[in-house]
């Protein structure tokens, strides 16, 4: 076990390397130059050229490149002098649109998205899976129905649809809810819940519908697994039967799917963020593009991957706990 | 035979309504079962047998199917028990082994745990110490050597025989006094066939219960048990003791079936015959008696065979009953030859 972990760490560690290499050369191919960007249009070509030799960019790519990953173990230096500045360990370098250390930036906002992620996490898996387990017994009926015609209408809806959806009924609508505006929840714990409740709902509701389909169609699958006919032919309540046989060899896809839409949340709900002004990873990403600001594409991008990374490694490690037949292969 | 049978099933009649029309799957069975006794039930795949089985425990998909009919343990119709007293007597009065022991037996839990846990369903305040005893006492009974190291391990590192023993041990537990297992070797290496049957033939002396042997394979009904039910389009077309059944069948179907088994007798060698067409569709089954279109000895178009269900009757001269609209003298006579040849 512990060597199949440290295997799969060295693996990660090596695809994170490939990872970091690729998106760092496909934005160095990009036509715009860095320097050029590190202040407004009327900017003096001597500002832009200092700039430049601050900022590394007259290096080679590849020295660019080394210069990056030496700053993420040991932090970075730029300029010399009274203009000397530097970030850090770990440093993902500089962020010229924003004047500040890219992980400052990504500090201030993964909290945010963090929070964001979670709550609809823990929303879509609950209703998820509760829904689905409803359609899987109640086949056929009204409930059943109910929750796949839920599921084929939240699955086709874009994210964007149902975030305006949700902010115009309960803002501007029903005026139950005040319009979204950010507030750290050890500030002000009842803004922050009341700004994050839609948000949480909105991912949730687009994640929950492919849970419920999972959930059904993997009870449905396993009830006609000859261990549950055995299950009943026992005496078992319905009730154990549900629990340690159908839900629990439904539960092994739910928990890898569950794994990896999670990480690639805490990547960045980009879309869910816009709608709703979070200052999260995603808004930042999206500014970032809209401001060629190389370095914080480069830096959010490193830090998805590794989360997406990391998942696919506690999915893993995950098979093995929940199905044995894995465990002693 | 004087005393009340253990288990008595009475014109049980199955139906399934499926997207392709309503499936007639078993239609009037009848038969008794005393303690002690093993009733072997013979046919081909969709012939009805399993779903005859299937239905004393209340198994089969109750929003898709219905039963009717009755079926008594002990006098007790259990097609009108409630929910809870249904429980009760699955794994307890009546256990159930079944065909696949690999898909038979939970993937994610220890032998030990399903077996356990079948115990526990019907012995809510046993100690967990005499629960593990019992297991431990119950897998040395069905043969599993090491008994304490196996007990925690899961079904994949079983063997296929050893699966099957587990699930036995699982169904004998709580000492039933009716133990229905369906084709409990069919997906077995046939060396382990025998002794899977002889575990079981063991454990009945010992218990003195009733087994309900489901196959297709007329050899096991020789080997174990004391009568046997002949099933064809889910209707009984041949009931008789081991001994008639081989020596003396009285049912055309029959008849097709011995002769399709192999023998090492020199004078068939390379030659198996087999019985001509194909089982009917329990959707639209043959009119009038069912194996008719496959019969050789059939009497022809508007002939009682195309228009009329035969009952089950006794044969004179047999111990047997048959469904055949030939004489009693016909099947005799005919049946005597067919086994000679």
């Amino acid at each position: 076990m512990l060597l199949f972990v440290t295997r799969r760490l060295m693996f990660a560690l090596a695809l994170l390397l490939a990872v970091s290499l690729f998106t760092y050369l496909l934005f160095a191919m990009l036509p715009s130059d860095p320097a050029a960007l590190t202040c407004s249009k009327n900017c003096k070509p001597e500002i832009i050229e200092a700039n430049r030799i601050r900022l590394g960019y007259d290096k080679p790519i590849l020295e660019q490149y080394w210069l990056f990953l030496k700053g993420i173990f040991v932090g970075r230096d730029y300029g010399v002098g009274q203009a000397a500045f530097s970030c850090p360990a770990p440093s993902l370098g500089y962020s010229y649109g924003q004047h500040e250390c890219v992980t400052t930036l990504i500090a201030r906002t993964f909290p945010v998205t963090a929070y964001l992620s979670i709550g609809a996490f823990i929303l879509w898996m609950t209703l998820g899976i509760s829904l689905g387990s409803i359609a899987a017994l109640k086949r056929g009926r009204w409930q059943d129905r109910a929750a796949t015609t839920f599921s084929a209408v939240g699955v086709s809806l874009p994210t964007f649809y149902i975030g305006l959806l949700v902010l115009f009924s309960f803002c501007i609508w029903l005026r139950i809810l005040p319009f979204p505006s950010y507030e750290s929840p050890f500030v002000d714990p009842k803004s922050f819940f009341l700004t994050m409740l839609l948000p949480w709902l909105t991912l949730a509701v687009l994640s929950a519908a492919s849970y419920t389909r999972l959930t059904r169609n993997g009870m449905l699958e396993a009830m006609n697994e000859d261990f549950v006919r055995l299950g009943i032919a026992k005496g078992l309540r319905r009730r154990t039967i549900l629990r340690r046989y159908v839900l629990r060899s439904a539960l092994v896809p739910i928990v890898t799917i569950a794994g990896l839409d999670f990480a690639a949340l805490l990547g960045g709900a980009i879309i869910t963020e816009s709608v709703f002004s979070l200052p999260g990873m995603g808004r930042m990403s999206i500014r970032a593009v809209v401001d060629s600001d190389l370095p914080v594409l480069v830096g959010t991008t490193m830090v998805a991957a590794v989360f997406i990374v990391l998942a696919n490694v506690i999915v893993d490690i995950m098979y093995g706990v929940l199905d044995p037949r894995v465990r002693t292969k | 035979m004087s005393q009340p049978p253990l288990l008595s099933v009475e014109g049980l009649t199955v139906s399934f309504d499926t997207p392709d029309g309503v499936v007639h799957a078993v239609s009037g069975v009848s038969f008794e079962l005393q303690a002690g006794q093993t009733l072997g039930i013979v046919g081909e795949s969709g012939s009805g047998k399993s779903v005859t089985a299937s239905s004393i425990l209340r198994l089969n998909n109750s929003t898709t199917s219905s039963t009717t009919g009755r079926v008594l343990l002990d006098g007790r119709d259990v097609l009108g028990l409630s929910d809870d007293e249904m429980r009760a007597v699955r794994g307890r009065d009546v256990a159930m082994v079944f065909q696949d022991p690999l898909s038979a037996l939970n993937p994610y839990y220890s032998v030990g745990d399903q077996i356990a846990e079948a115990f526990l369903v019907h012995h809510p305040k046993a100690t967990a110490q005499e629960v593990r005893e019992r297991v431990l006492g119950m897998l040395e009974k069905v043969g599993i050597p090491n008994p304490e190291k196996r007990i925690d391990e899961y079904p994949h590192q079983f063997s296929g025989g050893m699966r099957q023993r587990i699930v036995i041990a699982i169904a004998l537990i709580n000492s039933p006094r009716v133990l229905i297992a369906d084709e409990p070797t069919t997906a077995l290496d046939v060396t382990v066939q025998a002794q899977i049957l002889d575990l079981m033939l063991d454990l009945q002396k010992e218990t003195n219960m009733a087994i309900i042997l489901i196959t297709h394979d007329l050899g096991v009904v020789a080997e174990v048990a004391d009568a046997a039910l002949v099933m064809y389009g889910g209707r009984i077309v041949e009931q008789a003791d081991v001994v008639s059944i081989f020596r003396q069948p009285t049912h055309p179907y029959s008849w097709g079936l011995l002769g399709a088994v192999g023998s090492l007798d020199t004078s068939t060698r390379g030659h198996l015959s087999t019985i001509p067409g194909t089982p009917p569709s329990l959707i639209s089954i043959p009119s009038g008696c069912s194996f008719h279109p496959r019969c050789g000895h059939a009497l022809g178009a508007g002939s009682a065979c195309t228009t009329k269900v035969p009952d089950l009757r006794a044969v004179t001269g047999t111990t047997s009953k048959s469904a055949c609209h030939l004489t009693d003298e016909q099947l005799v006579s005919i049946g005597r030859r067919e086994v000679l040849q």
